[in-house]
């Protein structure tokens, strides 16, 4: 490994390349293969399952995408869905960000012109890892903009394989999020540009910048929000240095006003914990810090997963040493405090929060905590091989050195003073090496373990050690795509809503844009009523089949029964006829002999447990025996009367029940 | 009401029959009907004989239109003994006539014989008719656990329009499970088979209908469209892709659905669903897959051997009757397998239908893709089909590839034969692409080259822009003047070597000749450096330049006495020592210097 450097150099050297033509080569070829790394551990997931669409909403992004490929632009623009939230229906062209599909098609258009006949799923499926390597590419140049190249390089590897980034872009993500970062990034690297270079073309090229980012992602009011506030910090910098009118005494002032600040949070926090209005680290904690404390007062936003307040270990997954890089690379920020820095210091600090109010936005400071990580990083490491190679140096000219020059004789009489300064620099880059080694080891197992599932395919180890395909989802998208008429009408929690349009092609009563809480609303109460009840709701819509998510046979937990507790606070948000105590035993939530009698009677308890009761799940069980929740259910003698069961995956994952015609009239 | 049409037909013809159409006489028909899958095929024998004066080469076959609707093969052979239903290498050549004074309602074909028959004389020959959707279920429609029955109806007498001297019929089924079957006189049933007959001396269009009802458990599979396409690669390969759209065609499921039967009873449940489908591939087949629309289906397997692969795939879901499904197999072919030369032309050579095992296919289309640039296309196939021409733009495709289209209804495994198709191709076409390919990236390089270079800017007038060149000059001449320190530099690498030489051999005189030729060359390169000092003295980077350049006098200088020393001291022979305490002197200055001289020409690079 050691001698690595001196061939490589000697090797460079035999081209007769000038000291800067080797250092462009380096980086050059340092930043394609970083560009490279970035696109191929993104594509665990193509290897693992195979190249498709993951998740939910992906799916509508995909759906709109081909619309787009097949009937063009306007079409696209004009397009009214009568598939989705029947029986209002969407307007699909107007309530979308155009972003994605629009970038998706033109990468298509391309290559197709280029006569690669290629899939636009393909290009679906690999347009965000293509766009994280463009973003590692702009990331360089944003820490080259802030720091220098080496903190640009650094920058871009460690966003290369950042979990919080690869999370919302592996091979199949196809998600707004996916070409958003890289539109906020360039965005915000073309604005530092613009600030530093005064030049009217790059304030220019961030208004297109800003342009397609609104077209891509809801994001952008982040953009416009801390735009304005950096120039409002900014000119309050500005106005603070002109009035002091000398650089020591802005120094000085700075240091006083920071600290004064964090003395005085510090105190506030401390006083407020001893008194007790501040309990520390509980639920109204953050509530009290949280701007989005409203919403979860809204249960349809506070359902999704992605939307709760992120935990400590969260970050650590996400982030790794970066957490600790952080802090470290904002000293260096306002060590070298220059518009750049303060801009980078003020998005960093921004997102941060932002990040911690919701799991979700993990993502946008991402790139911020990568940018300032790389400078704690590059300039640690200059540092320490700036000592290391001044001595070297002084090790090789040899002891008449020191009655030389003065530059270098203050140099020697630091190396007196530390002696054990070289040491100490070695000990430290190899630390610096190790963190860096376990960081990447980090990210990629991170990538191959929690990111690249498709969540559609469900793989599980074997009894043997062999991996366990659970492919129910689209068993059942695919039946009903095959087998139930063309304007069957579906009925499931909204989660499933973007699949059964997408894959299974058929008409849904609500979906993931979650646009009308009445009539989710309206679903969630007709799952939690009973049977006879439900019916009415479910003629009222117009329903052919419902269809019902169910782990009980596979102990898969993100089932329909897991997720009903907010299917009844929502419904009960709308009908007060729904109330949540009903569907509980002393506040606990359970589906054995001791549930709820209402529980125990509603229609998605009879529909995920119908005929449940006869099977064997596991030796030595008694039949019934549900493995997501690890009890024997309460009412194993399930009876439907007005719906029958049309379809159960082979693993009962997915049920499919059709809504039988009302008796007094005959079938035709 | 299906039956009682048949019934119906069958006795308007045996009403309507009218006498022998020519002197043929049917001494002998031998007819079994195989019930055994939901393809219907019956092999009988005929020896006819010829009863009149006239030589006669052709024999007519008679069918219900009914029966003619479904008919998907039709084959005559030459007798043999032992052939049940396999298609033989010699086959006489059959088609549709309509011959006058005929009873409606009875589609007739007639058999080209090899020879004609002369008066007296008779001979043997085998037909095999294959029909499909000949079997009906009955009931129409069936619960998930019940089994399947269906009935078939046919003649019990052979529908002629000769005179038949000897017949019978044997129909075999799956197993002896029958519901009822029709009795005529001398019917027999041992174990899975039904005999009539055998019957003597009927004429002419004599039938007698008989209708069989029994179970039958095998799935019934039809692919309502399969689309092959065959992509031939002169570069080893034939892509071979097949989409089916596939359904249960027996009895419809009605009620209710349920895992939990199949999964504890599994043979005994659901007995007519299909569950899997078995393809026999070629040989060599590789890259085999399995997918639909959404997605690969992960239930598949695979076994291979010398003679043949087999790929049984199952469908995402068990499908019940009037299930549907729809699913794309593929699979790669090695080029040398199937592709053949004669002539100067190629010609691919390969299977027509579906290497799937008793499927029905209602349209089949064939796509074969040749290579583009291929001509002078044309087709060899077995039987008749639709057949037209399209073009195709795949990877690297300029004008497309030329693609024969193939169309033929009603198929069943008896049409899985082989067919060529002939064409003319330029093997140097092969290389286009590829080279398509390298000279794009080849250009690409080449536009990033003349960008690097060209001179992009607008406006040639502009303080930047002029800025910016005299910055760019102003490096070049910084560039020149760290070019001419680094040989100086040189030199005093050479003359220290001079000296070295002189300390182990004492040749001064050496040493002297080197010391010359080096101070030619410094005044050289002294002169160089003037014009471009004064042309750095305005830039901002002329202190570092002039500081260099007066430490490298200053060093040379020194190194100059220090030579001088050392070559006196040797010419004067005193003693080592002396010269070495005379050197060190000027040596710790050398070192120094050389050292500052080093930082600068590392700062200056940097520029």
């Amino acid at each position: 490994m050691a001698t690595m450097p001196a061939s490589a150099s000697d090797l460079l050297k035999s081209f007769k390349l000038k000291t800067k033509q080797q250092e462009l080569l380096i980086r050059v070829s340092i930043l394609c293969l970083v560009y490279i790394l970035a696109f191929i551990t993104r594509l665990f997931s193509v290897l693992r399952y195979e190249s498709m669409i993951h998740e939910f909403d992906p799916y509508f992004n995909y759906r709109t995408t081909l619309y787009l490929t097949e009937n063009g632009f306007y079409d696209f623009w004009n397009w009214f869905d009568y598939e989705s939230w029947y029986p209002l229906g969407r307007i699909v062209g107007g309530t979308l960000y155009p972003g994605l599909m629009v970038t998706a098609v033109l990468i298509y258009r391309i290559l197709r012109f280029l006569r690669f006949a290629v899939h636009i799923r393909e290009v679906c499926v690999l347009t965000a890892p293509f766009f994280a390597s463009n973003t590692t590419l702009v990331a360089y140049f944003f820490g080259k903009e802030i720091w220098d190249s080496g903190a640009g390089l650094v920058a871009a590897i460690l966003i290369a394989i950042c979990p919080g980034y690869i999370s919302r872009s592996v091979a199949g993500s196809y998600d707004n999020e996916g070409v958003a970062i890289f539109a906020l990034l360039f965005t915000f690297y073309v604005f530092v540009k613009a600030v530093n270079t005064g030049s009217l073309a790059w304030s220019l090229v961030s208004a297109f910048g800003y342009f397609y980012m609104v077209s891509a992602w809801g994001g952008y009011v982040f953009i416009i929000n801390l735009i304005p506030l950096y120039v409002l910090v900014f000119y309050f910098l500005d106005w603070v240095k002109h009035m002091l009118s000398d650089t020591k005494l802005f120094q000085a002032f700075l240091r006083i006003t920071v600290t004064c600040a964090v003395a005085v949070g510090g105190i506030a926090l401390g006083l407020g914990m001893v008194s007790g209005y501040i309990s520390p680290w509980t639920g109204r904690f953050y509530s009290l810090l949280d701007p989005t404390y409203a919403k979860d007062h809204i249960p349809i936003i506070a359902s999704v997963s992605e939307h709760q307040p992120t935990a400590w270990s969260s970050f650590m997954f996400d982030f790794h040493i970066l957490l600790f890089l952080f802090p470290a690379g904002l000293y260096f920020c306002f060590k070298r405090l220059s518009d750049a820095t303060i801009f980078i210091v003020m998005y960093g600090l921004t997102s941060m929060y932002f990040a911690g109010v919701m799991v979700r936005l993990i993502l946008v400071a991402t790139p911020a905590v990568c940018l300032i990580s790389a400078i704690a990083v590059s300039a640690t490491v200059k540092n320490l091989t700036v000592l290391l190679r001044s001595k070297n140096k002084v090790v090789q000219t040899g002891s008449t050195k020191r009655s030389g020059g003065s530059q270098s004789s203050s140099k020697a009489l630091l190396d007196q003073s530390q002696p054990f300064q070289k040491n100490g620099a070695i000990a430290l880059l190899f630390g610096a090496f190790y963190l860096l080694s376990r960081y990447a080891t980090h990210c990629t197992w991170v990538t191959s373990e929690a990111y690249s599932s498709p969540s559609i395919v469900l793989a599980a180890r074997g009894a043997h050690g062999n991996r366990v395909i659970f492919d129910d989802y689209r068993e059942a998208y695919f039946w009903l795509r095959q087998n139930t008429p063309q304007d069957a009408k579906v009925m499931s929690w909204w989660d499933y809503g973007y699949q059964i349009t997408a894959m299974g092609n058929r008409t849904v009563i609500v979906d993931n844009n979650t646009w009308n809480n009445t009539h989710i609303a309206t679903v969630g109460r007709a799952m939690s009523s009973y049977e006879d009840e439900a019916i009415e709701i479910i003629r009222s819509l117009d329903v052919d089949y419902v269809l019902v998510v169910f782990g009980g046979v596979t102990g898969y937990s993100s089932d329909d029964i897991n997720k009903f507790l907010w299917m009844v606070r929502i419904g009960g948000g709308v009908f007060p006829v729904i109330k949540e105590p009903d569907y509980l035993v002393n506040g606990e939530y359970r589906v054995d002999k001791g549930a709820a009698p209402k529980m125990l009677n509603c229609l998605m308890y009879k529909l995920c447990y119908y005929r449940f009761g006869e099977m064997m799940t596991e030796y030595g069980k008694p039949p019934g025996y549900d493995r997501a929740r690890g009890v024997e259910i309460g009412n194993k003698d399930v009876k439907l009367e007005h719906l029958e069961e049309a379809f159960t995956t082979s693993n009962w994952i997915v049920r499919i029940y059709r809504v039988k015609p009302p008796n007094n009239r005959c079938e035709i | 009401m299906g039956i009682s049409r048949f019934v119906l037909l069958v006795f308007t013809i045996s009403m309507l029959a009218s006498p022998a159409l020519s002197d043929l006489v049917l001494s002998k028909v031998d007819r079994r009907i195989y019930l055994t899958s939901h393809i219907v095929r019956i092999s009988s024998t005929l020896e006819v004989e010829n009863a009149g004066p006239e030589t006669v080469s052709k024999v007519l076959l008679a069918f219900p239109d009914l029966q003619a609707q479904n008919l998907a093969y039709l084959m005559a052979s030459p007798h043999e003994a032992k052939a049940k239903f396999k298609i033989s290498v010699v086959s006489f050549p059959i088609d549709v006539v309509k011959p006058e004074d005929m009873p409606p309602g009875v589609t007739f074909y007639s058999v080209s014989l090899p020879q004609g028959l002369t008066m007296g004389a008779s001979f043997t020959f085998d037909v095999l008719v294959v029909f499909t959707h000949a079997l009906r279920p009955m009931p129409e429609q069936i619960g998930q656990a019940d089994i399947q029955l269906v009935l078939y109806q046919d003649s019990a007498y052979y529908l002629s329009p000769y005179v038949v001297k000897v017949q019978s019929l044997s129909l075999k089924l799956p197993d002896s499970r029958i519901e009822s079957y029709t009795t005529l006189e001398s019917t027999k049933v041992q174990g899975s088979e039904i005999k009539y007959g055998p019957y003597e001396n009927l004429p002419a269009f004599s039938s007698s209908p008989i209708t069989v009802h029994f179970e039958n458990n095998l799935p019934i599979a039809i692919a309502q469209e399969l689309v092959r396409e065959i992509e031939i690669s002169h570069w080893g390969n034939v892509l071979v892709t097949e989409h089916y759209k596939l359904i249960h065609g027996g009895a419809q499921s009605k009620g209710e659905f349920s895992r939990l039967e199949p999964q504890a009873r599994e043979n005994v449940q659901g007995p007519s669903a299909v569950r899997y489908l078995v393809a026999h591939l070629p040989p060599r087949a590789h890259s085999v897959y399995y997918r639909d629309a959404i997605g690969n289906i992960s239930t598949s397997h695979l076994r291979g051997d010398s003679k043949k692969t087999e790929l049984l795939i199952e469908p995402r879901y068990p499908m019940f009757g009037g299930w549907r499904t729809a699913f794309t197999i593929g699979y790669g072919l090695p080029l040398q397998d199937c592709l053949y030369e004669s002539e100067g032309r190629r010609f691919l050579n390969t299977t027509f239908s579906s290497p799937m095992i008793e499927l029905v296919i209602d349209t089949l289309i064939v796509k074969v893709v040749l290579p583009e640039g291929s001509s002078d296309i044309s087709v060899a196939a077995p039987f008749f089909m639709k057949q037209w021409q399209e073009t195709k733009i795949s990877h690297l495709d300029i004008v497309g590839r030329p693609v024969v289209v193939l169309e033929k209804t009603n198929l069943v495994p008896e049409h899985n034969q082989y067919f060529q198709v002939y064409y003319k191709f330029n093997r140097l076409s092969m290389l286009r692409e590829p080279l398509m390919l390298i000279s794009g990236i080849f250009f690409f390089f080449v536009a990033c080259i003349v960008y690097m270079h060209a001179d992009t800017s607008i406006s040639k007038f502009s303080a930047s822009y002029l800025a910016k060149q005299q910055w760019e000059e102003v490096r070049v001449a910084i560039q020149q003047v760290h070019n001419i320190i680094c040989r100086c530099l040189a030199t005093h690498d050479k003359l220290e070597a001079s000296l070295r030489d002189l300390s182990r051999t004492g040749e001064v005189q050496a040493c002297k000749a080197a010391r010359k030729s080096t101070d030619g060359l410094l005044k050289e390169l002294s002169k160089e450096l003037k014009p471009l000092m004064t042309f750095l003295q305005s830039s901002p980077s002329a202190v570092q330049v002039e500081e260099l350049v007066a430490k490298e006098r200053e060093l040379l200088e020194k190194f100059m006495a220090k030579h001088s020393t050392a070559v006196e001291a040797y010419e004067k022979k005193s003693g080592a020592r002396d010269i070495e305490n005379r050197i060190a002197l000027h040596q710790q200055k050398i070192t120094a210097l050389r050292q500052e001289v080093d930082d600068l020409l590392e700062f200056i690079d940097e520029i």
